[in-house]
């Protein structure tokens, strides 16, 4: 195969210095395309784990530029739509065009739902949701004026398809990244862009390998180790697995950012180990 | 590089002509061998013909121009004993199997209240239960070889949406979406995963014939494949007439391949945002 399934396209991939982030921008890059890669690098509030750091984002530069693509890399926060806008005119000015967008970031913090703060609920669908729309708002001009056509992939879960106990805030956010991804494909067909959801089940990222997370899972465990999540977290599943990794979602965002998927618009694409035929 | 299916093996029904042929091109390009079977006779209560034995030959022609084996024979998806011979068959030959496109399908045409017993019979017969039995003759060897596997059933948008004047067919394709959930929990732990495509209109003899025709656009007297084109691509939301083959072979082989190994019992949409419209 000559150049690869995305070769001489650009991808803006937010959350990218680790995770499913720098998974993406790893994949992309091996089928040929260049990276515009953002990360807050900085710890949230209302977000019980530590967030990636400007180390993690390094390392994704390193990896992707070891494949011998382009990447340009800045830290830039969903939740604050200038610097989004900043980190991805320059990386546009630097690559020359903009293809694929990968709205990766989330964070969650879980409680039952009627002991979530005011500050924690807004927080969690500031990022989670909000910070996807800006993420869209922020590259759709290009895509646009770019006149290729285009392809969208929001990162939501299977928590945008199905109720999950004690997580409501991000929940609601991954169902609201379906409706979002729904309009979207109505709104932007017209000038070729496609735009799809991806929606795993447990991924093994920091934001799922982290103590109130196991919390989540073993309640009934003193202090629950990843081992101990690990059998809890399979009985979820279908397949007999545990949890998927990066590189699963990764393969399925590849599908969609490329021409293969080239009048697949609209759709949601669990990569659950079949949580929602459980 | 190496394929994306490399050394695997896909059994494949309707691999005359169409999406089935597409198939086992696509798979073929990416390192597979295949067992491609068609029932190659015409069907009473389908006003449109079936692929013929030179059908099947071309795709014979194509896969091996491709330096990949494959093994065709005529069998019925109406007759479990034709499709088990035909598959047992090719996995003597090519020494396992792992991958199944249950794609054969019909279309035929009425108001649900009027359509006969054996056009109703005829097409959940082929479109349903066909696809049924084409998992039962390729569940044994899955699980028997014990490596896992992807079976991927071809229902349609119609199998998570309804049409007018199509309700056996409506009928069928979400009885292939309810029957791929069933099998992917029965499957999960062998790790076999099921799923389905989606397409909306594809360009294969399937939709361009006259019936498909006079259905999109009834109120004109002698519909051209140029009425339906347009009548067509009122139904789907991307600016498109219809999806090729192609871009269906395109899902079947990631769905097929390990790329999506922890993907089971999801239906898969190539439908140009027909749902989302």
């Amino acid at each position: 195969m000559t150049g690869g399934r995305v070769a001489g396209k650009v991808a803006f991939i937010t959350g990218a210095a680790r995770g499913q982030g720098r998974s993406h921008a790893v994949r992309l890059a091996e089928e040929g395309a260049d990276i515009i890669a953002i990360d807050l690098c900085a710890d949230i509030a209302s977000v019980p784990y530590p967030l990636a750091t400007k180390e993690d984002l390094a390392e994704t530069v390193r990896q992707v530029e070891a494949l011998g693509r382009r990447i340009v890399a800045s830290v830039a926060d969903v939740r604050d739509f200038d610097s989004l806008a900043t980190a991805l005119e320059a990386g546009v000015d630097e690559l020359g065009r903009l293809d694929i967008v990968c709205s990766n970031v989330g964070v969650n913090n879980p409680a039952p739902t009627h002991e979530i703060t005011e500050d924690d609920w807004h927080e969690i669908i500031d990022v989670d949701l909000s910070g996807t729309w800006r993420t869209t708002k922020a590259a759709i001009p290009y895509l646009v004026a770019g006149g290729n056509g285009g392809s969208i992939v929001l990162t939501s879960s299977a928590a945008g398809l199905k109720g999950y106990a004690n997580i409501a805030h991000y929940t609601a956010a991954k169902h609201g990244i379906n409706g979002l991804m729904k309009t979207l494909a109505q709104e932007l067909a017209e000038h070729h862009i496609r735009v799809n959801s991806v929606n795993p089940t447990q991924v093994d990222t920091p934001m799922i390998m982290n103590a109130p997370m196991y919390k989540l899972f073993c309640p009934d465990i003193d202090e629950p180790a990843r081992e101990d999540f690990a059998p809890i977290s399979q009985q979820m599943n279908a397949l007999p697995i545990p949890w998927v990794e990066p590189r699963d979602v990764s393969d399925s965002v590849l599908f969609l950012a490329s021409d293969e998927a080239r009048y697949i618009t609209g759709v949601a694409l669990p990569v659950d180990a079949g949580v929602l035929i459980t | 590089m190496t394929g994306r299916v490399e050394g695997k093996v896909a059994f494949i029904t309707g691999a005359a002509r169409g999406q089935g042929r597409s198939h086992a091109i696509r798979l073929a390009q990416e390192g597979a061998d295949i067992i491609a079977v068609d029932a190659l006779k015409d069907i009473d209560t389908v006003p449109y013909h079936m692929a013929t034995e030179e059908d099947m030959q071309e795709t014979v022609r194509q896969v091996e121009a491709l330096g990949r084996r494959i093994i065709a024979s005529s069998a019925d998806v109406r007759d479990f004993d034709s499709l088990k011979m035909a598959l047992d068959a090719g996995v003597n030959e090519l020494g396992h199997v792992d991958i199944v496109s249950a794609n054969a399908g019909i279309l035929s045409f009425g108001a649900a209240h009027e359509l006969s017993e054996s056009t109703w019979g005829e097409m959940l017969d082929i479109n349903l239960t066909g696809v049924w039995r084409t998992a039962k003759a390729a569940i044994p060897h899955l699980i028997e070889q014990g490596t896992g596997g992807s079976i991927v059933l071809t229902s349609s948008v119609a199998g998570l949406r309804s049409y007018t004047g199509v309700g056996h067919y409506v009928s069928a394709k979400h009885g292939v979406v309810g029957l791929m959930k069933t099998l992917a929990q029965e499957l999960a732990e062998h790790h076999i995963r099921v799923n389905t495509v989606n397409p909306t209109q594809v360009d294969t003899p399937m939709v361009q014939n006259q019936g498909m025709y006079d259905l999109f656009s009834p109120d004109i007297e002698h519909p051209t494949k140029e009425d339906f084109a347009r009548a067509s691509g009122d139904t789907i939301l991307y600016p498109i007439p219809w999806v090729e083959s192609i871009d269906v072979s395109n899902a079947v082989l990631f769905l097929a391949s390990d790329e999506s190994r922890y993907i089971t019992g999801v239906a898969l949409p190539i439908d140009g945002g027909v749902l989302v419209k």
